[in-house]
């Protein structure tokens, strides 16, 4: 395609991600870097039918003539990404000094709430990951094996766990889990632990979180997967079996290197899914146990009464930002491929 | 027959053009929770809409719409119905309007203890108190040969007991799902055991001390004692493990009574349900509750003409007699001729027992959302009190200062 005629062709679709994508990320990033203005307050009498106390409220007048002067609040720089909540700079310096042993400091930083988040959201992307693409490969190669006649509703019933709007697939293994009903009640048996609960214990919400991630995005990688296996050439197949390959042998020397890109498409695109990981979080009430990067922003911006727009942006940027690093080395790689293939 | 059908039509109309209160135009849009007493509320103040446009939205999940849908101007909604804490953040943006020429322009019928005034200012007419309070399984205790707890010690023991007894797996319940409902009971334990949540007059938080070691030492007790999925059990949830009979001990909204007590459900739980006031702890003599108003507020970023009508029709329904007398079951209603009865025992004794409100402050609601992640490590043990206590007050700084009440 000649660049001019590329050009044309691409700029409806470049103006929206400009529109929609560009310009919120930046306005995004401009308000990470403010925090709210000093609240002026004052005290007050109050009265309600229990009573009346002198408390404090917040000043509107003096507060709106602040807020009409600099609308965006007070510059803050860095300050909402080192905080507490946050990278946590200066508790993890402090931690590093005053801990003795390394397992204690580790201990100490992964209490911190972004650190905390961190780490499962990091913990999901590599469970799931490579699980959905070695479980959306085997679903695609046996399926690829049946009969052509009973293919498509077995196809159907692949992809449903996708159909299934997240939350609601969330809910229903939410019920099933609990100490009543049907999986919860059986581990119990099987346990003989009637204290066992799968949605208290930390380390067990994290692996029912973490299969149902698997459960809900392998029919998207099988989907793919699929379709790159019918473009597998026959010659060269039926060639290794002449040559007496073995199943697996023709696998991994013809069928693997032949849909590598589309590989390393569904790793790009399960990684950026899952560093994202939220919808479980929120169908399996699992809060207490399990936050990610994602349910950080959720948080600040509506679980509290006060939002925390400088605390969700920043938050958010920083997602971006480990986004990016993940998929750095995929991204290095196929461009490298690419430059050699020109 | 015609003259009869003249009659009905006229009797129609009659009582109808009797119920409006003669608005003449103006819309109306009102943001409430979801829940019995306030879909009442609702209804009465619907019959009296006249001309005016009249729309309603009853969601759980209202906290999170309110900030956002009142900032707009003109805002989405002409009326929020809130509540000693959701009418914080509403303060803090100035986002309601002060109400006191509503008040004497339409207000008859609206008593003076339902004002909630703030700087000599009505920002909030009330009309129903809820508080939490114990609920519990007369026939079981008669069999066990428990007396009726009155301190959160006596239902740590009383419990023990039934567990002992094999009766019951898991005897107590309260809602402490992560999150809000958690941070919640703590709010309640901690003022129960005589805490201040911030050094007086400043927005420093006071509360890794002793009595808060107390308090989350008493909610690990009585988690205990929960199903072990306590930490995703909400009010409803606990409701339900109610009415399946698997707790005979419960810490429960007196607005939820009416649904407990209703004919709904396994008759013989519900005619062995009882109410009983909040208990006290620790050897307090104020209950480990918190009281609770709801009243309505108008929007600041909407007509006068439509503040002007969605007043009118509320405060219909805000001094109305029937509706108080025809649901006196649903609600302790603060209205002018409310009779209480058996489902307000729980509200009653705890304003006699002088329980404190929930605090009215502008940084509440960040001490609040800090506790409801923080707390959750202790609970599960993987954390010590102090430890738990000492990680809300950071949490809680570092979201004050960015909020910059610190």
């Amino acid at each position: 395609m000649p660049n001019k005629t590329f050009f044309w062709f691409f700029l409806p679709t470049g103006l929206a991600m400009i529109l929609f994508i560009g310009l919120p990320i930046i306005s995004t990033g401009i308000q990470s870097f403010y925090a709210q203005h000093d609240q002026i307050v004052k005290e007050v009498k109050k009265c309600d039918p229990f009573g009346c106390t002198v408390s404090i409220v917040v000043d509107n007048e003096e507060t709106s003539k602040i807020r009409e002067a600099k609308p965006l609040g007070k510059f803050n720089g860095f300050g909402t990404y080192t905080d507490r909540n946050h990278l946590a700079v200066e508790e993890i310096k402090k931690f590093w000094n005053e801990t003795e042993s390394f397992g204690a400091f580790i201990d100490q930083v992964t209490n911190l709430p972004f650190y905390k988040a961190l780490i499962f959201t990091l913990t999901y992307c590599l469970f799931v990951t490579p699980n959905v693409l070695l479980l959306g490969f085997i679903i695609a190669l046996s399926l690829n094996a049946v009969a052509r006649k009973i293919r498509g509703p077995l196809i159907f019933g692949t992809i449903l766990p996708m159909i299934v709007t997240p939350l609601v697939g969330s809910l229903v293994l939410f019920w099933m889990i609990d100490s009543q009903g049907i999986i919860g009640a059986n581990i119990q048996n099987l346990m003989n632990d009637p204290y066992l609960s799968l949605k208290s214990s930390k380390t067990l919400t994290w692996i029912t979180i973490i299969i149902y991630g698997i459960w809900h995005h392998s029919p998207f990688a099988f989907v793919v997967f699929y379709a790159a296996l019918q473009t597998v050439p026959q010659e060269p197949v039926e060639a290794a079996i002449i040559d007496g390959a073995s199943r697996f042998q023709r696998i991994k020397h013809i069928v693997l290197p032949h849909i590598y890109p589309v590989v390393t498409f569904v790793a790009l695109i399960s990684l950026m899914d899952n560093f994202r990981v939220f919808e479980p979080i929120i169908g399996f009430s699992a809060e207490g146990s399990a936050q990610s990067l994602s349910w950080l922003i959720y948080d600040n911006l509506v679980n509290e009464e006060v939002i925390l727009f400088g605390s969700a942006a920043a938050t958010s940027i920083m997602t971006i930002v480990g986004i990016a690093i993940l998929l750095a080395p995929v991204l290095i790689r196929t461009w490298k491929e690419f430059r050699i293939a020109r | 027959m015609r003259k009869i059908l003249v009659t009905l039509l006229f009797l129609i109309f009659g009582t109808s053009a009797f119920a409006d209160c003669n608005i003449k135009s103006g819309s109306i849009n009102i943001l409430a929770n979801d829940f019995p007493a306030l879909r009442t509320f609702v209804e009465t103040s619907k019959q009296c809409k006249g001309n005016a446009e009249f729309k309603v939205t009853h969601s759980s999940e209202h906290n999170k719409i309110a900030v956002p849908a009142l900032t707009a101007n003109p805002s989405e909604f002409s009326a929020r119905i809130a509540a000693n804490s959701s009418i914080v953040p509403l303060m803090n943006q100035d986002l309601i309007r002060p109400l006191d020429d509503l008040v004497k322009k339409y207000g008859k019928g609206i008593q003076d203890s339902q004002l909630i005034t703030i700087d000599g200012k009505v920002m909030a007419v009330a009309f129903m108190a809820n508080t939490q309070h114990l609920y519990y399984r007369e026939d079981i205790l008669k069999d066990m040969g428990i007396a009726v707890p009155k301190t959160y010690e006596e239902v740590v023991a009383a419990s023990e007991k039934i567990r002992a007894s094999g009766k019951m797996q898991h005897p107590y319940a309260a809602a402490y799902k992560a999150g809000w409902n958690l941070a919640e009971e703590f709010v309640n334990m901690f003022i129960g055991h005589g805490g201040e949540f911030f050094k007086s007059g400043s927005a420093e938080p006071n509360i890794n001390n002793a009595k808060g070691v107390a308090t989350l030492n008493m909610l690990k007790k009585l988690s205990e004692l929960s199903n072990p999925d306590y930490l995703t059990h909400d009010s409803e949830a606990i409701k339900v493990e109610w009415e399946s009979g698997n707790v005979a001990l419960m810490t429960l909204w007196a607005s939820r009574s009416g649904t407990l007590l209703d004919d709904e459900g396994d008759p013989n739980i519900t005619k062995a349900t009882k109410l009983a006031g909040p208990a006290t702890v620790g050897g307090g003599n104020i209950p480990a509750a918190t009281l609770w108003w709801d009243g309505f507020t108008l929007a600041k970023n909407r007509s006068d003409a439509d503040a002007d009508a969605t007043f009118r029709a509320l405060a219909h329904a805000a001094s109305n007699k029937k509706m108080v007398a025809d649901a006196a079951d649903q609600a302790v209603w603060l209205v002018e001729g409310f009779v209480p009865g058996p489902k307000s025992i729980g509200v009653i004794e705890a304003v006699k027992m002088k329980a404190k409100p929930y605090p009215m402050l502008p940084q509440m609601g960040l001490m609040h959302g800090a506790l409801g992640s923080e707390i959750v490590e202790f609970l599960q043990g993987k954390e010590s009190a102090e430890q738990a206590l000492k990680d809300v007050e950071a949490a809680y700084i570092s979201k004050a200062k960015e909020q910059g009440f610190l």
